[in-house]
């Protein structure tokens, strides 16, 4: 099969260094994304308020909180999806390695192919493995021929990247939707992956998974957390512990007028402070389970 | 179950037996659904029966030898030529198709993918109406004003009937079939598709040609085939713009005038004669509608196929 590459190939193509970042000495932990007072809107309903907020280069950042606070709100504002719902509206200013990520001018398809996004809910596309994977780099046009050679190279990295080259390897050629549930969410990052982004945006990339593909895609976020800067919403308390570096707790405001809810970002710090010194109350009682 | 020490009187338990009337009218109502039911398959059956029995005298006594590489179709002379009236049939369909492909597809696409609700609530009424033009103003339509005005443009003449005029005019006929079949395919494709194409840096006329259509692929050939066979049964606008009256020479040519099947058919049952003729000029007529029920019959069967796939894949 000629999809298959041999070892000695594939050690080949350095996908770890990306030209767009490699202009300049990289400080450890610089600031990817800088949110100032951002709102965002549905409609005429304001779901999130007041947002700021520093995400940093080579970290693992944790968004918690209960549910409908606004996390995969803030979160698709990270890369634009959110142009994708009619309603949305985002305020306030959202810069991405400094620069304005909703100005004029921006085009949001160039946004999104340096900050890929892992979904909820396993999507791969039904084509064969091989084309997921071969998705991004095709319309991308980071490889000149649309079959083998390079492109065999970039899939079958990204697939081992995402710790699923194993289980992948001899049905390259065969449905997608063959896989389980949880080799279908790694295929997804081996997907989100292989265009080599800057950043990986997961929303909950764990909830449809059993405790085994959990721990898999959770190991597999500390190897790639050297290249890619990781935002990850999640409503597993012990896994934000565990695999983040910072976490931002959300929480949501009952507005006592007109009976609104809106989402509040709490408390954002180091995630070992989060879970054993917040400075918040709605934190600490969050993160102890006295609150859901 | 034990219910005396339950305060009701019998009378008031005897109700739960429902009352007789509302029974028997339910029941009267059952059988008068099914009689219907029953009706409209025996009458299909009736049809198909009196189209087989007819065609099939014209199979028995019919020479096969003289039924190709005639001059042409005239039943009332004894000269059934049937590569005429396939011929005919087979340049109307592809002329349709040529013409309601790209136009039908392109407008579920634009229904299904970009008007935003507004602009989707005004369009996809008017695409119903042009479902509903009857065939016969198309007709008239494809003689007077396409082949004057199309036809005439691509090399023919304008001032007659074509098996060119009548395919566009059919063409135009089929368009919201295709959009409307098409349309429900891709709205069937689920979004988070769309939004994973997106994610990836797609723009959206990438994610539709590279996600949504080949996500859609059975129900747009579904829609396909169903607007085959749907131009292979008009006979309105074939009858009208075909550029024959009750006989047709053979041509292999798109600017002639000819004969389809359905048009062979509805030229030789207008008459007031009763289909006089040579021997089996009545016959002819049916073993015609035969091979065209068994042609469409077929298509249909594939397009059911089709959809039944669409159905299984999410
Ligand atoms: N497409 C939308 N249209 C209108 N309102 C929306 C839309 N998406 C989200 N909302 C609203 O915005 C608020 C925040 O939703 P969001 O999905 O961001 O919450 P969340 O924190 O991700 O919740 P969960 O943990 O349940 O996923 C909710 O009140 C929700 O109803
Ligand atoms: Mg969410």
């Amino acid at each position: 099969m000629e999809n298959v590459v041999s070892e000695q190939q594939s050690k080949s193509p350095d996908t770890g260094t990306d030209t767009r970042r490699a202009e300049g000495p990289k400080v450890e932990g610089d600031v990817v994304f800088a949110l100032s007072n951002v709102n965002v809107f549905y409609g005429a309903f304001r779901a999130v308020r007041d947002v700021n907020l520093q995400i940093h280069e080579q970290e693992i950042t944790a968004f918690i909180g209960p549910s409908g606070c606004g996390k995969t709100t803030v979160l698709r504002c990270l890369n634009r999806m959110n142009d994708l719902i009619a309603i949305a509206r985002v305020e306030g200013d959202l810069r991405y390695h400094g620069m304005d990520l909703y100005a004029n001018g921006v085009d949001a398809v160039e946004v999104r192919r340096r900050i890929g996004m892992v979904f909820q809910k396993p999507n791969p596309f039904p084509k064969s493995i091989y084309d997921n994977v071969a998705y991004g780099p095709r319309i991308t046009g980071m490889v000149k021929k649309k079959k083998g050679g390079d492109l065999d190279d970039i899939v079958e990295n990204a697939l081992r990247k995402a710790a699923i080259w194993d289980e992948a390897k001899d049905r390259l050629d065969s449905s997608a939707l063959g896989m389980s549930g949880g080799q279908q969410q790694r295929l997804c990052i081996a997907r989100a992956i292989a265009t080599n982004p800057d950043v990986l945006l997961m929303d909950e990339p764990c909830s449809a998974l059993d405790p085994i593909a959990t721990a898999h895609i959770e190991d597999l976020m500390q190897q790639i957390k050297s290249e890619y800067s990781i935002v990850i919403v999640t409503h597993n308390m012990q896994q934000a512990a565990r695999v983040s570096d910072r976490t931002a707790f959300f929480s949501v405001e009952v507005n006592p007028d007109s009976d609104t809810r809106t989402g509040v970002l709490v408390e954002y710090d180091h995630t070992d402070r989060i879970f054993s010194n917040p400075a918040d109350p709605r934190t600490e009682s969050y993160v102890t389970g006295r609150f859901g | 179950m034990t219910v005396t020490h339950m305060p009701h009187s019998d009378a008031e338990l005897g109700s739960l037996s429902g009352s007789p009337r509302r029974l028997r009218r339910e029941a009267i109502i059952k059988q008068v659904l099914f009689g219907a039911a029953i009706f409209s398959v025996v009458v299909s059956f009736l049809i198909v029966y009196a189209l087989l029995s007819e065609a099939w005298i014209f199979m028995r006594d019919i020479d096969w030898s003289t039924t190709w590489g005639q001059i042409g179709w005239f039943p009332r002379r004894g000269i059934y030529d049937v590569p005429t009236l396939l011929v005919a049939t087979f340049w109307v369909t592809i002329v349709a198709m040529v013409v309601a492909t790209p136009l039908g597809l392109g407008a579920a696409v634009y229904l299904a993918e970009y008007a935003r609700p507004g602009v989707r609530k005004i369009l996809k009424p008017i695409l119903e109406i042009l479902a509903g033009i009857p065939s016969v103003v198309l007709g008239f339509f494809a003689l007077l004003w396409i082949a004057p005005n199309v036809v005439a443009n691509l090399g023919g003449e304008g001032g007659r009937g074509s098996i060119l005029a009548a395919g566009i005019g059919v063409g135009i006929l089929t368009i919201p079939l295709i959009a409307s079949i098409s349309e429900d395919a891709m709205k069937a494709v689920p979004d988070a598709l769309r939004e994973a194409s997106a994610g990836m840096g797609a723009r959206k006329v990438t994610t539709v040609l590279r996600v949504v259509l080949p996500a859609a692929i059975s129900g747009l050939a579904a829609a396909m085939i169903v607007a085959v066979s749907r131009a292979m049964g008009e006979t309105m606008v074939v009858f009208m713009a075909g550029g024959a009256a009750d006989a047709a020479i053979f041509t292999s040519s798109p600017y002639d005038g000819s004969l389809t099947m359905t048009a062979a058919m509805a030229s030789l049952a207008s008459g007031t004669d009763n289909v006089v003729g040579e021997g089996l000029t009545f016959q002819s007529l049916f073993f015609v509608g035969l091979l065209l029920f068994l042609i469409t019959l077929a298509l249909n069967m594939l397009a059911n196929f089709f959809v039944r796939r669409i159905r299984e894949q999410y």
